[in-house]
């Protein structure tokens, strides 16, 4: 079990101007050094004592521009500092990247929304991450920065473990870049909880879908809460490619679905319950969306 | 320590904090503003909500220090003198609290809806309150209190 001290612990806070200065400080206190977004995951943490005290904390939301929503030829952009509430409420994202919003929607209580930034959700690469699976539908990729350079990593790639990403400790998540989605293309999002609001998920199932004439032209699904990290499924996607639409072979992708989870079992969920509710969840998301 | 300005309730202070204080801690201890309640210090309660800029947030997940140059309300801030602002005067009117423990928090909720949305339906009056527990109301006269309040308030 872990301990909750009402106190935070003790750490020094320190608040760059620049992105330039963010990078220098953390590459000069490297290991010793936590950014902090909108600080839900992490105050949290830190007050339960799951997480050691890092020597420094970073505040990049003193730094401008970063919480810019930008979409233009090459797609969307998603600033580092965009949060949940600004992609709940952005028109642009409700019309064009709707899956993602419907995470969004799904996501914590108004109070989290208007701190909580999606890069810190993907940061911090619970299993459970609601934006991850429509993410991962969407093809999104990650520029990350360091005083070193920049890189341009896939969602696919970032995710390595419970917890854990593909960010090395002197760098930061810069901006979540999303292509064009295919014009007729439709996403679904949905989030298996106990409670309606306020609640991780127990499976989350992400489901983007280009129909045409009931054909399946393309189709990308993935999973959250039922691996060690976030997953794609694409041996069910694979079922329904170019197919035409019918319900066995939808039955047969959501049984695939399932097949290529790895839940565990916890306090919130057996893995034999994730496993079927993946069944129930992919099945449901792929009709949903046809009918979109 | 960390010098911060603070705007609560339009009223200005100066403050000398350690990093780890939190906003709800520097209120309740520091401004000697004891309406803004701590339940669980996690964030999933909503006992610890006031508007920062306008917007709800948990004042136990933000540090005092993010917090420097905002302006703050907390539920001390919304009467005028004696007369309580009409959302306080609808949970009095309809019975909106027992205990109170979660009351300035549901308060500050439907403060932040009200003025974004002053004619929500019944489900985005529930939406709003989605970060807010009650143990005592069964949350029904909570509800209907929000709704009376933004009828009072004729859709301002
Ligand atoms: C009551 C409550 C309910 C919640 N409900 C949900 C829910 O329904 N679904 C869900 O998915 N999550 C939920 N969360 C978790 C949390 O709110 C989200 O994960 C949120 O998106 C985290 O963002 P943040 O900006 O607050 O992250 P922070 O706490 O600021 O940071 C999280 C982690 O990411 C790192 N980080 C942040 N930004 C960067 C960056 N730019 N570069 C490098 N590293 C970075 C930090 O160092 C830290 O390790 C909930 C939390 C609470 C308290
Ligand atoms: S005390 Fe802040 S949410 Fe419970
Ligand atoms: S009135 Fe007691 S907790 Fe809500």
């Amino acid at each position: 079990m872990t301990t909750f001290y009402r106190r935070l612990p003790k750490f020094n806070y320190l608040a760059p101007d620049t992105l330039d200065e963010a990078l220098s400080l953390l590459s000069r206190y490297k290991g010793k050094a936590m950014v902090i977004a909108g600080g839900t995951d992490i105050i949290p943490r830190l007050k339960r004592r799951e997480i050691g005290a890092p020597e420094h904390v970073i505040d990049l939301k003193g730094i401008p521009g970063l919480d810019n929503i930008k979409y233009d030829v090459s797609g969307l952009s998603l600033g580092t500092l965009v949060t949940i509430g600004a992609v709940e409420t952005s028109a642009i994202i409700g019309e064009k990247f709707s899956v993602l919003a419907q995470a969004a929607q799904s996501m914590a209580s108004p109070q989290v929304r208007n701190r909580g930034t999606i890069a810190g959700n993907i940061c911090n690469a619970v299993p459970s991450a609601d934006s991850a699976p429509p993410l991962l539908t969407l093809g999104a990729k990650l520029k990350l920065v360091s005083q070193k350079g920049e890189r341009t990593v896939g969602i696919e790639d970032f995710f390595t473990g419970p917890g854990q990403t593909a960010l090395a400790d002197d760098e930061i998540l810069q901006e979540i870049q999303i292509p064009h989605p295919p014009p007729n293309s439709q996403g679904i999002y949905l989030k298996l909880t106990p409670r309606r609001a306020m609640d991780l998920a127990i499976v989350g199932v992400a489901a983007v879908v280009i129909p045409q004439d009931g054909v399946c032209q393309d189709i990308r699904i993935a999973l959250g809460a039922v691996a060690p990290t976030p997953i794609r499924v694409r041996k069910a996607e694979a079922v329904l490619k170019g197919q035409k639409f019918d319900d066995a072979l939808i039955e047969k992708a959501a049984k695939t679905a399932a097949g290529q989870s790895r839940p565990i079992d916890d306090h919130r969920a057996s893995a034999d319950y994730r496993r079927d509710m993946v069944e129930v969840l992919v099945k449901r998301a792929i009709k949903q969306a046809i009918r979109r | 320590m960390k010098e911060i300005n603070l705007t609560v309730n339009n009223q200005p202070y100066r403050l000398s904090v350690p990093p780890r204080r939190t906003l709800l801690e520097v209120i309740r201890e520091d401004l000697g503003l004891t309406g803004t309640k701590e339940g669980c210090g996690l964030g999933e309660c909503g006992a610890c909500t006031v508007l920062m800029d306008g917007q709800a947030i948990n004042s136990c997940l933000v540090l005092a220090a993010e917090a420097d140059g905002k302006q703050i309300t907390t539920v001390e801030g919304l009467a005028s003198g004696d007369k309580l602002h009409p959302i306080q005067q609808a949970f009095v009117d309809h019975g909106g609290l027992q205990c109170g423990f979660c009351t300035p928090g549901m308060i500050m909720s439907a403060k932040a809806l009200l003025d974004k949305n002053p004619t929500p339906t019944e489900e985005e009056i529930k939406q709003g309150i989605t970060g807010n527990l009650c143990r005592c109301t069964g949350y029904t006269k909570i509800i209907e209190s929000i709704k009376a309040a933004a009828e009072n308030m004729g859709g301002k």
